[in-house]
């Protein structure tokens, strides 16, 4: 099981802000949060990419810099999705 | 009621005034949006003329309802003909305006007032932010004023000298392993767990944003209510070009100006904006911060769309001079006249310089340049670019040598 933390944002979706699930790479996570939570995936894909205000973070690092939807996933490993919001 | 709502700059969604700062609907980022029935029917030149020397002399355009500012003194420094720089790089009217002389010596007391004022309006119980130096030193000084709890998260190994005025205010100074965008992550998901607080830059960014409008309105008011032509803007996240932008516009909407500005930036090599301006691609982040400019490396930075959008629109331009142009741009704007501005201040005046080297700007054109910042700050990272001192004993005869070299 990996645990998975939602914004504020994503609240009215997904009705809890920690999960904890089964997926084996962050493609299969996606997929799985889409199917259970009407609406993500119409707010986080656009033009068939990942919105970039979102970030995906596996354990304190941004997937963009490991493998992307790729990034393989293991017990215990921490999933977060934060809005893009840096710098003033 | 000034501010009618807080909308998405994306979809347009609109949602109550209160600390939001992402859209439930499609993520994106959050402007405020005004009543601008109710500031045209408030706001005059006149009541303008008579207000304090700061920024809160243009409160009808500011987003803060009924509250007294929170006001250092930030805003309305020093407005400059530059002749000896205008001089030096061929243009005959251009404009200084220079933040180094702010309460706490960058622009970010704008931004912060603005925003610690709203923390106020909205009884937070404490206020903070993510820094590479200078927003730590603002809000710092901003929250000891408001007698509020701060907590600034900045990159592990950050020079001491960049977050003494933090402590010297009493800031919580936190210390995060990794680069900004390691402390900044951290900083927002203590925001998410932490509605109550106010971070400045993350759950009061549309408001905080809005401080940095104050640049353009000043612009204005010391041009005699007319325009410039073109300015050049440092950028980091990209969100000050963009709010100087809005603020012409606002000037626009009231009637108290018409006409187009050409809107321009400058970022260290290597960074996302300007790299996407010039190779006319998408703003793509970047992970190795490589230039000495600590103040505007930002990887991922939040506005860098909406900062190319405008500076594409306005047919502007954006500059990216390597770290050795931007040292020759402090020691240029230091000895020509007598500001000696942070190293963002010389990316300013070495992308200035490009853009007047590659015939974008006109020798006749008004041009205001934004010195942010002041380099007392980071003088320690550009003393081995300059002359050593001159020794000798306290002898006569060794000064006459000295100065008969």
């Amino acid at each position: 099981m990996v645990k998975v933390k939602f914004p504020t944002v994503f609240v009215q979706i997904t009705k809890e802000r920690k999960i904890e699930i089964e997926a084996k790479n962050v493609k299969e996570l996606l997929d799985k949060l889409f199917e259970r939570y009407d609406g993500l995936k119409e707010r986080l894909i656009k033009d068939g990419e990942l919105t970039p205000f979102i970030n995906i973070f596996v354990n304190g690092e941004d997937i963009r810099y490991l493998k992307g939807l790729e990034t393989e996933l293991k017990d215990d490993d921490e999933i977060a999705f934060i809005p893009a919001i840096s710098g003033g | 009621m000034k501010v009618i709502a807080l909308k998405c700059k994306i979809c347009g969604k609109e949602f109550p005034p209160k600390a939001l700062y992402t859209c439930d609907n499609c993520f994106g980022p959050l402007e405020v949006k005004y009543d601008w029935e109710f500031i045209a029917e408030n706001v005059s030149k006149e009541k303008i003329k008579k207000g304090p020397l700061s920024i809160w002399r243009y409160a009808d355009f500011l987003p803060i309802e009924n509250v007294d500012p929170i006001d250092l003194g930030a805003g309305y420094t020093r407005f400059i003909k530059a002749e000896n720089l205008g001089k030096e790089l061929g243009l005959k009217n251009l404009y200084l305006i220079d933040d180094s002389t702010n309460p706490t010596y960058s622009f970010k007391d704008r931004v912060v007032s603005v925003a610690v004022t709203k923390a106020k309006e909205f009884g937070m119980k404490a206020v903070g932010c993510a820094s590479t130096g200078n927003l730590a030193g603002s809000l710092s000084a901003h929250a000891a004023k408001a007698n509020l709890p701060a907590y600034i998260f900045v990159p592990r190994g950050i020079e001491k000298g960049k977050i003494i005025q933090a402590l010297v205010h009493g800031a919580n100074v936190i210390e995060v392993e990794g680069t900004y965008d390691d402390a900044n992550r951290l900083a927002t998901e203590v925001a998410e767990e932490n509605p109550d607080w106010g971070f400045v830059n993350i759950n009061l960014r549309p408001y905080y944003a809005e401080g940095s409008k104050t640049l353009a309105y000043e612009t204005a008011e010391h041009l005699n209510w007319e325009l410039p032509d073109q300015v050049v803007v440092p950028m980091a996240s990209g969100a000050l070009l963009c709010a100087i932008y809005r603020g012409f516009e606002d000037l626009k909407r009231v009637d108290f100006v018409d006409g187009e500005v050409i809107m321009n930036g400058a970022q260290p090599a290597g960074l996302p904006i300007a790299k996407a301006v010039k190779s006319g691609g998408d703003v793509i982040p970047v992970r190795e911060l490589k230039t000495i400019v600590h103040s505007l490396a930002i990887g991922n930075p939040a506005d860098g769309m909406f900062a190319k959008e405008i500076i594409e629109k306005t047919g502007g331009y954006a500059e990216d001079p390597s770290d050795v142009e931007s040292i020759e741009g402090v020691k240029l704007l230091a000895r020509t006249e007598g500001i000696f501005t942070e190293l963002a201040g010389g990316v300013t005046i070495a992308g200035l310089k490009r853009l007047v080297e590659e015939g974008r700007i006109d020798k006749s054109d008004v041009v205001v340049a934004y010195i942010t910042g002041n380099g007392l700050k980071t003088g320690e990272s550009i003393v081995s670019y300059l002359e050593d001192t001159i020794k000798i004993k306290a002898k006569l005869e060794e000064f006459e040598e000295v100065i008969s070299w």
